[in-house]
């Protein structure tokens, strides 16, 4: 039952469907990844933002 | 008592936010052991099916997409529940977290079916049951999506699309049943039913991992989302300055 590599990617001919399954698979990972990595680190900047607006509105009453 | 203990702690958002981000070097680690061999075993070590032959591998990356469009929907609608009846805001954070990872699953089955279907059924797409009931997920998942977009105030933005989560819920009983109720091209279930699976060990075993593995692979982007969703949530909370790096 040992395949040669050119057949694995060959996949008895039906190698155009089932890579572009596995390939699409990988990109919208991939993009789940970034996006929630990203949504992360907006997040985190914009709650700086808010403490930073915050701390220097104080600051102004104060003075 | 101690139930309620652990609930009450739930609905505490820097609990919540520690736990998180607790379990995700867990959850990465078991992604990518289960989605590794599931990949695998299905693409290399699981013999040809004697009909479908090598095409039919597509069912481990299409099985696993269209479970997981039904469990992230589930989680949406039961977190929106929870927050509606409860007036959690953190359920309502879960409920906002899951939805775009459930969008992106739901159009991998999609794609993925159509890229099966072709060589199988001789067609990308055909309108019926099992197909159709699926795309209308993605319509609701994009509904819900758009619902809360529109919305300015966060609060008013959770109890809309809740209730838009919670009555949409009627379509994944559909979904899973269509292949049963009415004549389909699709094929019916090969592992989620009473009798014995219709597999041998060398082709199920890595599609359970498979599936395994995706759940893993959404429970840990739902955590990185949840952490999100939990910042901006709360707002300026003294919790969360040495988190974000304030002074």
């Amino acid at each position: 039952m040992e395949r040669s590599v050119a057949d694995f990617l060959a996949m008895g001919g039906y190698a155009p469907y089932v890579w572009s399954s596995y390939g699409a698979w990988c990109v919208v990972m991939l993009a789940n990844l970034a996006g929630a990595l990203g949504a992360l680190k907006a997040a985190k900047a914009r709650a700086r933002r808010r403490f930073e607006s915050a701390a220097s509105d104080d600051g102004g009453e104060r003075s | 008592m101690a139930t309620w203990t652990w609930f009450h702690r739930l609905a505490s958002p820097p609990h919540v936010y520690r736990i998180s981000g607790a379990f995700l070097p867990w959850l990465a680690l078991f992604t990518a052991l289960f989605i590794g061999y599931g990949f695998y075993g299905g693409l290399v070590l699981a013999p040809p099916d004697y009909q479908q032959k090598d095409a039919f591998r597509i069912i481990y990356v299409h099985a696993p997409s269209a479970w997981l469009s039904m469990l992230a929907y589930v989680t949406v609608a039961v977190a929106a529940a929870v927050g509606l009846i409860w007036r959690m805001k953190v359920a309502h954070a879960v409920a906002a977290s899951a939805a775009p990872i459930g969008a992106s699953f739901t159009f991998l089955a999609l794609l993925t079916g159509s890229l099966w279907g072709k060589p199988m059924w001789g067609t990308w797409w055909t309108w019926d049951a099992r197909l159709t009931s699926e795309l209308i997920l993605l319509f609701l998942y994009l509904g819900y999506l758009a619902l809360r977009g529109a919305f300015d105030d966060r609060a008013r933005a959770d109890q809309a699309s809740a209730v838009l989560a919670i009555v949409g819920v009627v379509n994944i009983p559909i979904i899973h049943f269509s292949v049963v109720w009415w004549n389909s091209l699709h094929q019916g279930s090969t592992v989620m039913k009473l009798a014995r699976p219709s597999m041998p060990g060398s082709m199920l075993w890595p599609l359970l991992s498979s599936l395994l593995g995706f759940t893993l692979l959404f429970a840990a982007l739902l955590c990185v989302r949840l952490r999100a969703e939990i910042i901006d949530r709360e707002r300026t909370a003294s919790w969360l300055r040495p988190i974000v790096g304030a002074a």
